[in-house]
């Protein structure tokens, strides 16, 4: 391997520093890490996934199937990056993956002496004693490849939403063409192309258009585009609905010089594919050696980056393609054999002429050379036990060209097989859609220019535009001889390669078929063949046409897998893009937000609301907190802050009638300034939410249902409204953030209010338990409810946000002399389970209905319809097995049942749960553990002992009412 | 990604909206209704292969919900109608 003195798109004055495996080595501005390596001598870059076979580069760009290295480059860090993708930075560490201690002398290559025993499935057969556990884990360990660091990823991801009228997908020959004609249409064009230049393969291929170098007229091309949007480095890799394309576009940032990624949804009016066609290996025995390489991406690496990757060279070929790149490898050097599959025609014969030794009707039979290629046998078709040993240090392939039709076939396009190209061409194109170029069969260039002027020509016309210019020329190529379909060599115990990355060989697909996995969907999952992470670009096609010869079929009737977006692998990073950390999914804070921290507030997210779990003074913990907080409520004077409790006006003449269709409970007879605790519910009869229904006036409520169902419960009151009662006059509006409100609860809660100075009557008999009353305080307007969810006397005071910190500060300032305690969600929790009251979400799930609950009355008494109503007299709502809403006390009051214990019965020896604990803690109030739960029948076992089981550990609870303290209620009105 | 036309705001991206399921009369009084009936309405879809109605909701937008006619096969979008318009 050398680099050649002169020529290629590098910049010799500017050398690049980079390491391999720890060892230094330099290479070029302008190179790939994969052009560097192989300028380098590198040749061992990687072990393959099953065997740990050495493997050296293969190919040029997406396709290749073994380059796959670990990257480290300042703080950023990939550890499955394509070698042949990555433009060479100052300072990159690259490493080989997949082996021990390293690629050149990996111990696990041992594997490939067993494979015989290590076919596909090799899983189901080979390791079943004792059992496949006892050798999963071993053999999990060992899969993958890349190794992930355990530190945040730096990398930068965004994101770019796009409308344009013609999205060219492609810029080399056919693309550039199609892009011309459209933007001289006027329309609004983007073009997009994988490579960092543009020109597809006119980039390392010879070609005059309109008398110039192709390079001239790409140059005046993509000058003349204009406007148009123009996307380098960047891949197609999704056709989905309605013409929406995902694109990964490597931004190569001037500040960083690492290629950033973006990911692009587009969509466009027209789609015109120029994706051009793939290069497939030949397949033949021990293919898979490092030096055995695809001979486009050996003329790529000779033109683009100056580097001649082998001084004695064979082209092994079926196609008149690679004749033209031998001849190239000649004049730069190097010593170059042919042994071409097919009769010698006139290409055959022209290199002869120059002096290339040919091998009509040949194949290579084998190859040898662990750590890189040093001979490979060639034989004739005819005679493949005469084989002939040439020395040689690389081995160029070409089986042929398969047109890139993924996009095509994503978009739902049928393809058709050619016999005479050998190779799947599309079928009909989809609507607004447009293909040219080597992906419909026209790769010589004359026919890809004037097929691309073509499609962009009519790309705009189906926008109702005219293409003034005429089509690009370029003088039609010589009849080609045909290709000879080489799908594999004949030779029985060989080891032939189809998927190099997944290690899949031929004898895999011979297995497939005799154990009769003849479908091609399920020889791709029985051999893993084309799932690796280069989804089978090089190895699909010789895959199902191995298949189609042992099954005996033609290859049009086995035909291919579904294709399926990504095209490429696309990072979870550029899918997220920016929308992680603090932006995955922002909080809301309170109004008193400040306040809570300063007075050192755990702060957690409860349903998208950032809030006080509890209040931590110095040294405490949260439980303690919890303690101390939960007692100093009861005992004297708790505040809360309930500013996130959901809040939603419903006004109009309807507002009752409709409330009452949506609500379980009755609500239409509920006067003004009186509240109601109630569920509304699913129209399966399933509790959706709870909460408090005020009634402000007649045609006017105030809902509060729970914070994290708020937007929730307006969905369904608007859907309701709009698609099933139109006709009521009704409208609904969530106030949540324009109100603060705070609950004060304790034996001085009312002292505290009527200290505040508002002119609210406060009174038992004007403002009783579940009454509200309006008011002002300082001239702002305010509502108290009182209502509690801690079994204390307890009101709620609402303000207008803007003003809730300052309200919020002013009761702590008023309540200090009664001890005022701000308590947070966890201890309200506790409060709350010791009154027994539920939590939706936590005491309930997706089965739970009203009765469940211990809430039957409004089925019985409410005489209107509501939603979920039938439901609820459904049989299966009214077993009378059905899993009840109860409290429990663990025999052992130190023991805190974890939510999710189940309480078992033991019958013949087997358990079945009756149901399991949904809340449980330490009671302040009793000095010992309660719990609350849903448990068969539970109403009726009232009083009865059940066993609990958790993680194996049993233990004892009696069944209760679910209200562990003052059931009758006094403290409400203490 | 779909381009679905709310009859208020235009043509839209898909994820702008909250897809509601086919539409069904609902079943009242509940005294009169079958299990049948009330299984059939909270469960059974006809899930036509092609031609297909269904409610979507612009959530993302107007927030109102309306009537789409979409081939669930070629997802070729027929129209989209504001409740009560004649079908």
């Amino acid at each position: 391997m050398s680099r050649l003195p002169t020529g290629g798109r590098i910049d010799r004055a500017a050398p690049v520093p980079f390491t391999w495996d720890g060892r230094a080595l330099s290479g070029f501005a302008g190179d790939t890490l994969a052009s560097a390596l192989l300028a380098n001598g590198i040749r061992v870059i990687g072990r393959s996934f099953k065997y740990h076979r050495p493997r050296g580069l293969y190919g040029a760009g997406v396709e290749e199937p073994n380059a796959i290295v670990d990257l480290a480059w300042g703080d950023r860090h990939d550890p499955n990056a394509r070698a042949t993708l990555v433009d060479l930075l100052p300072g990159m560490a690259a490493r080989g993956i997949n082996a021990w201690p390293n690629v050149r002398h990996d111990a696990h290559g041992l594997i490939d002496l067993a494979h015989a025993f290590l076919p596909s499935g090799f899983y189901y057969k080979t390791f079943k004693s004792p059992s496949w556990q006892r050798w999963e884990p071993m053999i999990r360990r060992m899969a993958g490849l890349g190794t992930l660091r355990p530190t945040a990823d730096t990398r930068h991801f965004d994101t770019r939403h796009a409308q344009v009228d013609v999205l060219v997908i492609g810029g080399g020959a056919a693309g550039l063409a199609a892009a011309r004609a459209a933007a001289a249409s006027g329309l609004s064009v983007m073009l997009a192309d994988d490579r960092p230049h543009w020109g597809g393969l006119l980039g390392w291929h010879d070609g005059t258009i309109a008398d110039r170098p192709a390079a001239d007229w790409i140059a005046d091309t993509v000058a003349g585009l204009g406007a148009a949007t123009l996307l380098p480095r960047t891949t197609a890799f999704g056709y989905y609905d309605h013409n929406t394309v995902g694109l990964l576009e490597r931004r190569a940032t001037a500040a960083s010089g690492w290629a950033e990624e973006r990911l692009w949804s587009v969509r466009a009016r027209e789609i015109i594919l120029a994706t051009g066609a793939i290069e497939r290996p030949l397949v033949f025995p021990q293919n898979d050696r490092p030096g055995v390489m695809s001979t486009d991406a050996v003329l790529h690496y000779l033109r683009v980056h100056a580097v001649l990757p082998g001084s004695r060279i064979v082209v092994a070929t079926n196609n008149d393609t690679a004749i033209a790149a031998a001849l190239a490898l000649q004049a730069a050097g190097a010593e170059v054999i042919i042994a071409d599959a097919r009769a010698p025609g006139p290409a055959l014969r022209q290199a002869a002429d120059h002096g290339i030794r040919i091998h009509p009707a040949s194949v290579p039979v084998g190859t040898g050379g662990r750590h890189g290629l040093r001979w490979v046998d060639i034989a004739p078709r005819a005679n493949l036990a005469a084989r002939e040993r040439i020395p040689a240090d690389l081995l160029a392939v070409s089986g042929g060209w398969s047109p890139a039709v993924h996009l095509f076939s994503q978009s739902g396009g049928k393809l058709r097989w050619d016999d005479a190209e050998a190779a799947f061409l599309p079928g009909e194109p989809r609507p607004h859609q447009h293909l040219a170029g080597a992906v419909a069969g026209d790769a010589a260039l004359a026919e890809a220019l004037a097929a691309g002027h073509r499609a962009g020509t009519q790309a705009a016309a189906a926008l109702g535009r005219s293409v003034a210019l005429p089509a690009p020329r370029a003088e039609p190529a010589a009849p080609a001889t045909p290709i000879a379909p080489l799908w594999f060599v004949p030779l029985k115990n060989t080891r032939q390669w189809i998927d190099l990355q997944n290690d899949v060989t031929l004898d895999d697909v011979a297995l497939a078929a005799r154990e009769n996995y003849a479908s091609v969907e399920h020889l791709k999952r029985y051999t893993t063949l084309g799932m690796a992470n280069d989804q089978g670009k090089t190895s699909n096609i010789n895959g199902l046409a191995a298949l189609a010869a042992f099954t005996g079929r033609a290859i049009p009737d086995v035909g291919t897998t579904t294709f399926r977006p990504p095209f490429v692998p696309i990072s979870l990073g550029a899918m997220a893009g920016l929308r992680h950390g603090k932006l995955y999914a922002p909080v809301k804070h309170l109004p008193a937000h400040d306040d809570h921290l300063a007075a050192g507030a755990d702060m957690r997210e409860y349903g998208g609301w950032l809030r006080p779990a509890c209040y931590l003074r110095p040294g405490e913990t949260p439980a303690a907190a919890i303690q101390r907080e939960a007692t100093a409520a009861r005992a004297s004077l708790g505040l809360f802050d309930g500013s996130s409790l959901g809040k939603i006006e419903v006004q109009g003449r309807d507002a009752a009638a409709f409330l009452n269709l949506l609500f379980y409970n009755e609500v239409a007879n509920l006067k003004p300034g009186r509240l109601r605790y109630c569920l509304i519910l699913k129209e399966t009869g399933i509790v959706y939410d709870d909460g408090v229904v005020a009634r402000l006036a007649d045609d006017r409520y105030l809902l509060s249902p729970s914070s994290s169902h708020t937007a929730g419960v307006l969905a369904l009151l608007e859907a309701w409204h709009q698609t099933e009662y139109p006709h009521m006059d009704v409208a609904f509006h969530d106030v949540t953030a324009a109100w603060a409100t705070f609950a004060v609860c304790g034996l001085n809660a009312r002292a505290l209010l009527t200290a505040l100075g508002t002119d609210i009557d406060l009174a038992d008999a004007a403002l009783p338990h579940m009454g509200l009353a309006h008011g002002t305080l300082a001239g702002h307007p305010i509502r108290i409810a009182r209502v509690s969810f801690t079994g204390e006397r307890s009101y709620e005071i609402s303000i207008p946000a803007s003003r809730g910190a300052a309200l919020w500060r002013h009761l702590l300032d008023l309540g200090q002399s009664d001890a005022a305690t701000p308590y947070g969600i966890e201890t309200l929790s506790v409060l709350r389970a010791e009154k027994g009251y539920i939590l939706i979400g936590t005491d309930t799930d997706g089965m739970t209905l009203p009765a469940d609950l211990g809430m039957p009355g409004p089925l019985r008494a409410k005489k209107v319809d509501f939603v979920g109503k039938r439901s609820l007299l459904a049989p299966d709502a009214l077993r009378p097995d059905r899993r009840q809403f109860v409290g429990l006390l663990p025999d052992d009051p130190a023991y805190i049942p974890p939510p999710g214990t189940h309480a078992i019965e033991t019958a013949d020896g087997a358990r079945r749960s009756l149901g399991w604990i949904t809340s449980a803690c330490h009671s302040p109030a009793l000095g010992r553990s309660i719990a609350l739960g849903m448990i068969e029948a539970g109403r009726a076992r009232i009083g009865e002992t059940v066993q609990l089981f958790h993680l194996g550990h049993i233990t004892t609870a009696r069944l209760t009412a679910p209200c562990h303290l003052d059931p009758e209620g006094d403290r409400l009105n203490g | 990604m779909l381009l679905i036309p709310c009859p208020w705001c235009g043509p839209r991206d898909e994820p702008e909206f909250v897809f509601g399921g086919e539409p069904a009369v609902r079943p009242i009084p509940a005294s009169e209704v079958s299990d049948e009936t009330c299984a059939t309405y909270l469960y059974a879809r006809s899930n036509e292969k092609g031609f297909h109605r269904e409610l979507w909701c612009h959530s993302g937008g107007c927030g109102q919900w309306f009537l789409l006619e979409r081939d669930t096969l070629t997802h070729v979008i027929h129209r989209s109608l504001k409740p009560g318009e004649p079908a």
